[in-house]
């Protein structure tokens, strides 16, 4: 304890000293949050603060020192970010490489993949994309078509991916690809890293509903692939597909724009457009729909604590990933078509003189993607169905 | 406190989920309805619930109980929905303990208290005068009297109010209907001259009286708390009853759900299990996450207060709010997936929907804590 102490005023004084005033101001604009890679347009502070961070392996503090990470325990990490929060740091660095990929490298990746990408991912050199979903397989993941023809010495990659985002903005992608044709179709796929600088790699914006989006088209033209750039095993792809796709369920399903931490915030804006009277909501009606919506948010809440606290204690429910991804996304639509109902035909601007005009509207209409993306409600429902009730045939 | 058991609560559930599997099953349930039991319990099982600690879960060591707290009555109560266990321990155990450690002089405490550890003494409440929920609603009237009060009214949905032997009465000595101010607790004997109750048979079986209250005369020294003041012991009171109702629905949720699933495996149409059609397996997947949601409200609840947390009324709210929900749902989609043998009074899926109706009544339901919840969190 001394020592996690003596561990809290270091790193107390360093970030004093090395953490840039710009950086403890609320993020505001898609711009204030930091993505690093090759094409990245830092500020001058976000440039020096990903780089100091970057140095120390804080922003992936727990990853280990040989592999660019901070190699802190998890109190140590605990009591960094309580620092970070205390001064009101930004995070340092927003990375697919630090969430999704680098998990799957630390299990699957070899020593010398790991020793080449995940020094650059903590540092924000690289950033990655993933290739997962193609117009032809969506909820039917494993059915993906995008072929990788053993060549000798190099994988000749032709397809294409679809809902990959920020594929314009990505140095590397990890990619799953159909290796093996002629075998089961979960067993004939590989999972493949490549620079998205290769010749024959090109991308596609896609609009939606709720207007830009960072969700690109990517197409594969004779792309050659190093084999070395192999992760894991060849036909092994689907695996590790699955490994990181619990990760992004937890990762969608517990953040605080779904699910967790948001208790009392639908009411908090009702009562500031509506008002109250008597000491109650002036909308009886819309009170009712909103009381009926926190009760709910609130119990989720406690469920995202109560399985840490169980996690902790070795305890556990299955299928985890699942329950929050389903529950926490069909929450949040719900709580955006609230907001939309709250604010009315305010809500229902599209463009206007004001800043921020039009972003409810467009928030609302994105929400509705947080049912369908990372695996929709519908595809987890079936996983509980069958890994938790393990219910015949499912 | 995390939101986790200790290894002392595990221990508990695991004794209360044995002691009501072979003591109160669903089959003693059935027997005493189909016997029109006078009683309406088992008093030898209440004995037995007496020497396990569960009448004195909430008693203090220093009065004969257990002293295990609110999670662990959380628990004692879960097991009692998933067996649809008959017991005054709600009305007693849950109840009437808290009546007299929240509010009790030491000399009603020292009278009292090891009486309910002890399973000798049975308490009701007696405090709804109204079919919907409204614990400031009371109209029944304290007057001065010789060296204490004359109460007069009428009661409605006492629990086990037919055979209780100490009454804690709600009435008003100041103040008009539905003010909060002005509410005094008295704990009356039933057997007092001018009290009268008549039984009523409800539909989950369970018992409920009507008491009228004619000149009934009680001493000073049987006021509970501050003339005038009952209201906030009132609230505490009923905070332990709708966090203990919310363990017993999500004891009713869990059980009925399992014996769902279990069906689903079972049943066969078209030539093959029911549990293979996607229609029914989204929903009992989607039952799950609600249960799951059902337990982490209760589960806070309990602890709040046990932690004596400021927000032990609200989260009190939202489990009775959020297990009385899952409870209604988990029975309806119980019962419509049994399909015909669901309806059927045979079988015990149809009980555990009887009592998740009247659980969810009891100290209100999901209209009226969604109420309380939003006017605490100030909207």
């Amino acid at each position: 304890m001394a020592d996690l102490e003596t561990f809290r005023a270091e790193t107390r004084a360093w970030l004093e000293a090395n953490c840039p005033a710009e950086m403890r101001t609320p993020i505001t604009r898609d711009a204030d949050v930091c993505w690093g890679g090759r094409k990245a347009k830092l500020s001058e502070a976000q440039r020096l603060w990903m780089d100091r961070m970057g140095g120390r392996g804080w922003t992936v503090p727990e990853w280990p020192a040989e592999y660019g990470g901070g190699g802190l325990s998890k109190d140590e990490a605990k009591v960094l970010d309580s620092e970070m929060r205390r001064i009101k740091a930004r995070s340092p660095l927003s990375s697919f490489g630090i969430w999704m990929l680098g998990p799957a490298l630390l299990k699957y990746g070899n020593e010398a993949q790991k020793k080449e990408h995940l020094p650059k991912i903590a540092r924000g050199e690289i950033r990655w994309c993933q290739g997962y979903s193609e117009p032809g397989a969506g909820s039917d993941l494993a059915s993906l078509r995008t072929s990788a023809e053993d060549k000798g010495d190099h994988y000749l990659v032709n397809g294409q991916k679809v809902w990959t985002s920020y594929a314009d903005k990505a140095d590397w992608i990890f990619c799953l690809v159909r290796t093996d044709p002629s075998v089961a179709k979960h067993l004939g796929i590989s999972f493949l890293l490549f620079d998205m600088a290769s010749p024959g790699v090109s991308t596609s914006p896609i609009k939606l509903i709720s207007g830009a989006s960072p969700f690109c088209q990517t197409f594969f033209d004779n792309v050659q692939v190093p084999k070395e750039n192999l992760m894991g095993q060849a036909g092994k792809g689907w695996d590790i597909a699955k490994y990181l796709l619990t990760h992004e369920r937890e990762m969608i399903g517990g953040s605080d724009s779904t699910g967790g931490g948001m208790q009392g915030g639908v009411s908090q804006v009702a009562r500031r457009q509506i008002g109250l009277d008597a000491a109650i909501l002036a909308d009886t009606g819309l009170r009712t729909d909103i009381v009926r919506h926190e009760i709910n948010a609130w119990a989720f809440a406690l469920t995202m604590e109560r399985v840490k606290d169980e996690a902790k204690a070795g305890q556990g429910v299955g299928a985890l990933s699942s329950m929050l991804k389903y529950y926490g996304t069909e929450l949040n639509k719900d709580r955006m078509q609230l907001l939309m109902s709250i604010n009315g035909s305010d809500g229902l601007t599209w463009e206007g003189p004001g800043e921020g005009e039009g972003d409810l509207a467009r928030h609302w209409l994105r929400s509705r993607a947080n049912s369908i993306e990372g695996g929709t409600s519908e595809i987890n429902l079936n996983i509980i169905a069958k890994r938790v009730l393990e219910l015949p045939g499912a | 406190m995390a939101l986790v058991l200790t290894d002392d609560q595990k221990m508990i559930r695991e004794s209360a989920d044995g002691f009501f599997k072979t003591e109160a099953p669903v089959s003693q349930h059935r027997h005493l309805r189909d016997t029109a039991d006078a009683t309406g319990f088992d008093r030898a099982t209440w004995a037995k619930m007496a020497e396990m600690g569960f009448a004195g879960v909430l008693v203090p060591e220093e009065y004969g109980g257990a002293g295990f707290g609110h999670v662990a009555a959380g628990l004692i109560m879960e097991a009692i929905g998933r067996n649809l266990s008959a017991a005054p321990m709600l009305s007693t155990a849950v109840l009437g303990t808290t009546a007299l450690v929240a509010g009790g002089s030491s000399e009603q405490q020292a009278k009292y208290l090891p009486l309910i550890a002890e399973g000798k003494r049975l308490f009701a409440l007696a405090a709804d005068e109204a079919a919907r929920h409204n614990p400031a609603h009371v109209t029944t009237t304290a007057t001065p009297s010789g060296n204490g009060f004359r109460l007069n009214g009428v009661k409605g949905f006492v629990l086990d109010g037919h055979v209780a032997d100490t009454l804690i009465v709600a009435a008003r000595t100041s103040g008009e209907d539905k003010d909060k101010d002005g509410i005094t607790l008295f704990l009356v004997d039933a057997k007092a001259a001018g009290v009268s109750n008549e039984r009523r048979s409800m539909v989950d079986s369970r018992n409920a009286a009507r008491v009228t209250l004619a000149d009934v005369q009680v001493d000073g020294a049987d006021v509970l708390g501050a003339v005038g003041g009952g209201f906030a012991i009132l609230e505490k009171i009923l905070d332990a009853g709708r966090a203990c109702l919310a363990a017993e629905m999500l004891g009713v949720s869990s059980e009925s759900f399992v014996k769902t699933i279990d069906y689903l495996k079972q049943r066969d149409q078209f030539g093959q299990k029911i549990g293979t059609f996607q229609a029914l397996q989204h929903r009992a997947a989607h039952l799950f996450c609600e249960v799951e949601l059902a337990r982490s409200a209760t589960l806070r609840a309990l602890v709040a207060l046990d932690e004596k947390d400021d927000r032990a009324s609200l989260f009190a709210s939202l489990a009775k709010a959020k297990s009385g929900e899952v409870a209604k749902l988990a029975t309806n989609e119980g019962v419509q997936m049994h399909g015909g043998i669901g309806m059927t009074d045979d079988f015990d899926i149809g009980f555990y929907m009887k009592r998740a109706r009247a659980a969810q009544e009891t100290f209100g339901d999901i209209a009226f804590h969604g109420d309380r919840l939003a006017r605490l969190m100030g909207y």
